[in-house]
């Protein structure tokens, strides 16, 4: 495939397990006629009939327990949260049906479900839209949570999201529809278990996910001007987390931050933190520094928005002070 | 006196009701008493824990709608948290059911569920769920998945209809609005039971909601809605049969309010002490096991002692299942992580 718009290499990834397979169906408000939101299933609803691309009226809680009971007994629904921040409106449905029922049916069940949407602060969007789920769900048992980054990752994770046997919420960034990528022409999947290591490093690792991979790359060049070679790592799956890799960066860079777009308390950052705190602590030379939004709804005024998000500058400054054993 | 919503009327003397098909409901009734009633005494001598919510009074909505209209282990069944009864209905056999609430590793999920939660793929149990009216669109996914096998899929033999049960305090509960719009849109194969026994716990139905005719509010979705007497098994067996029929035809979803009465109090923990003794005596004499019993006798259906010897039969159901749940394996504690994952 030549080069390929983000939005579009989710389409192609629905696309082709639909094509897959039949019991594949998408969900949503707005997926069929009006081809979703932000055109993920474009023209999809003419190909597959209306009962494959299912609009939905505007009722989350229960288009989603509807999935839930088709995931049960046989189908493998992915839903569209138009956004994502409008599926705390399912909280139930996620965390007691999707999450927990394996678990309390003693495994009567399975439920194959993808919930996909994009999610993050976006341009001047507002509070209510601008918000970092992942942090919410992570507590929810039974749930894997995945966050895509570049139009490679988001096809090839979610064509495996599609086909995992178990509910999977899958984190798009609103901001990075538009990124473009050389896609392979061959089929390709990849692990949802797995994180991926960005740009190999020695003086500190730093752990990333969704739209702050990029803020952290920007940073990239100012920080190697000043000498200092970060080990990037893009964390992919927020829940199971992949220590492996993690583990394996900090016993090499000894000096950890955390750069995430949700908020500081109770964020995805707070739960690597305590986990690199118990398992690697003998190796940490330094605390480990979070760099989070501000616990404050995200604020519409474009400059008050971009304070409440971790901006690049940021990234370099912090690293710096972190390197030179200033923190 | 007491006030009482006049019951609809419905007359025996049409219905067509052979001898084993009399028996199996009055058996299947009486399961649900004999074991409700067990419960509470194991609930009391410390043998099973936490909410449990006994269904006597209304088993006549049970037997009517899963044995007397569905083909259990075909079609689909969903309940609430008041589910040992369905569960039973649905073939779920007592002895899972009863090691179930003994927290047993034997139990029909397998000891992490409890009394809320009954399970079973084989019977096509989609479960009960804890949280009100959270069963109502879960059970709609099962019937969406039954038009999506004929429709999509070209299953000539995709024809289950799901049968989804709830309580009058669902029915205020946006699930319960936004459950019925989809199924009537989409005419989906579902028959939403609503089994009005007139108490949400402490609050009475009427102080709950606007239209107390539950039935009525299906018209606004273009869906038929009846109500029919929840304390007669064979009116309740005739709009289920109707109600069935319409499913499997592709005409869609019905919306029936069966009128009945819980016999105990919200669950084992609640004292029933706002419940009026005159309304109490008003639907205990109104019993639907004794109905049908009576009517089975007087249609020469049944002898007294047909009767008498299920009463002996199920009370050695349930004593076997006692037996069964007390001297079933607790769950192994190694496998505490255990059915987290699809691949558990």
């Amino acid at each position: 495939m030549a080069e390929t718009v983000f939005f579009n290499a989710l389409r192609a990834a629905i696309d082709e397990e639909m094509a897959r397979d039949a019991t594949v169906f998408v969900l949503g408000e707005d997926v069929g006629h009006y081809g979703g939101s932000y055109k993920v299933t474009k023209n999809l609803y003419q190909k597959y009939g209306e009962l494959r691309v299912l609009d939905t009226p505007i009722a989350e809680n229960s288009f989603t327990g509807m999935a839930i009971g088709a995931a049960m007994t046989g189908l493998r629904p992915i839903i569209e949260g138009m956004n994502m921040g409008f599926l705390l409106l399912a909280f139930n449905q996620i965390a007691n049906n999707a999450g927990m029922l394996r678990y309390t049916s003693g495994g009567n069940f399975q439920i194959p479900l993808v919930i996909r949407g994009p999610g993050g602060v976006g341009r001047q969007l507002g509070a209510e839209h601008s918000q970092r789920l992942e942090a919410y769900f992570q507590a929810v048992p039974g749930l894997k949570i995945v966050a895509c980054s570049t139009p490679y990752n988001a096809k090839g994770l979610l064509k495996s999201a599609i086909r995992d046997n178990n509910p999977v919420l899958f984190f798009e960034h609103v901001l990075l529809y538009n990124l473009k990528e050389d896609l392979p022409e061959e089929e390709y999947l990849l692990p949802l278990d797995k994180a991926e290591l960005v740009q190999t490093g020695k003086d500190v690792t730093i752990l990333t996910y969704s739209r702050m991979r990029h803020h952290v790359l920007q940073a990239l060049p100012e920080l190697r001007q000043r000498g200092i070679q970060p080990e990037i790592i893009d964390l992919i799956s927020l829940r199971p987390l992949d220590w492996d890799t993690i583990s394996a960066s900090v016993r090499k860079t000894h000096r950890v931050m955390i750069v995430e777009e949700c908020m500081k308390t109770g964020g995805i950052g707070a739960e690597v933190t305590a986990g690199i705190m118990e398992r690697l602590f003998d190796e940490l030379d330094a605390p480990v520094v979070r760099l989070s939004s501000q616990d404050i709804p995200t604020p519409y005024n474009g400059t008050l928005e971009r304070l409440t998000v971790v901006q690049p500058e940021q990234i370099v400054s912090t690293v710096a002070d972190l390197v030179a054993k200033k923190i | 006196m007491l006030q009482e919503r006049p019951l609809p009327t419905f007359s025996p003397a049409a219905v067509q009701l052979s001898r084993e098909e009399g028996l199996a409901l009055y058996e299947d009734m009486v399961l649900g008493r004999i074991f409700e009633d067990k419960c509470a005494e194991m609930y009391y001598r410390g043998k099973m824990f936490g909410f449990v919510h006994l269904y006597n009074g209304q088993e006549a909505v049970a037997s009517g709608v899963i044995r007397g209209a569905l083909r259990p282990g075909v079609d689909y069944v969903c309940s609430t948290y008041r589910d040992h009864v369905h569960a039973l209905s649905a073939g779920v056999p007592a002895r899972e059911v009863m090691a179930e609430l003994f927290g047993k590793a034997t139990g029909c999920s397998k000891g992490r569920g409890g009394s809320m939660h009954m399970f079973s793929a084989k019977h096509r149990l989609l479960g009960g769920y804890a949280f009100v009216a959270e069963g109502i669109p879960v059970a709609a996914g099962a019937a969406f998945q039954t038009k999506y096998r004929r429709e999509v899929l070209g299953d000539t033999t995709a024809d289950e209809v799901t049968a989804c049960f709830f309580g009058d305090g669902a029915c205020n509960n946006g699930q319960f609005f936004e459950t019925l719009n989809m199924a009537a849109l989409w005419k989906l194969p579902i028959l939403f039971v609503v089994e009005n026994n007139k108490w949400a716990i402490g609050m009475a139905h009427e102080r709950a909601t606007s239209d107390p005719h539950i039935y009525k509010k299906a018209s606004v979705f273009n869906m038929v809605g009846v109500e029919v007497d929840g304390m007669d098994v064979l009116a309740v067996r005739e709009v289920a049969q109707t109600a069935v029929a319409r499913a499997r035809a592709g005409e869609g979803p019905t919306l029936i309010e069966a009128l009945t009465y819980r016999f105990r109090g919200h669950s084992l923990a609640d004292p029933d002490e706002l419940r009026s003794k005159e309304e109490k005596e008003f639907w205990l004499s109104r019993d639907p096991i004794k109905r049908l019993g009576s009517y089975l006798l007087e249609q020469d259906l049944a002898t007294n002692q047909d009767l008498k010897t299920i009463d002996q039969k199920i009370k050695q159901v349930v004593e076997d299942a006692v037996t069964f749940a007390e001297q079933s394996p607790e769950p192994d504690p190694r496998e505490l992580r255990r059915y987290i994952f699809a691949e558990d």
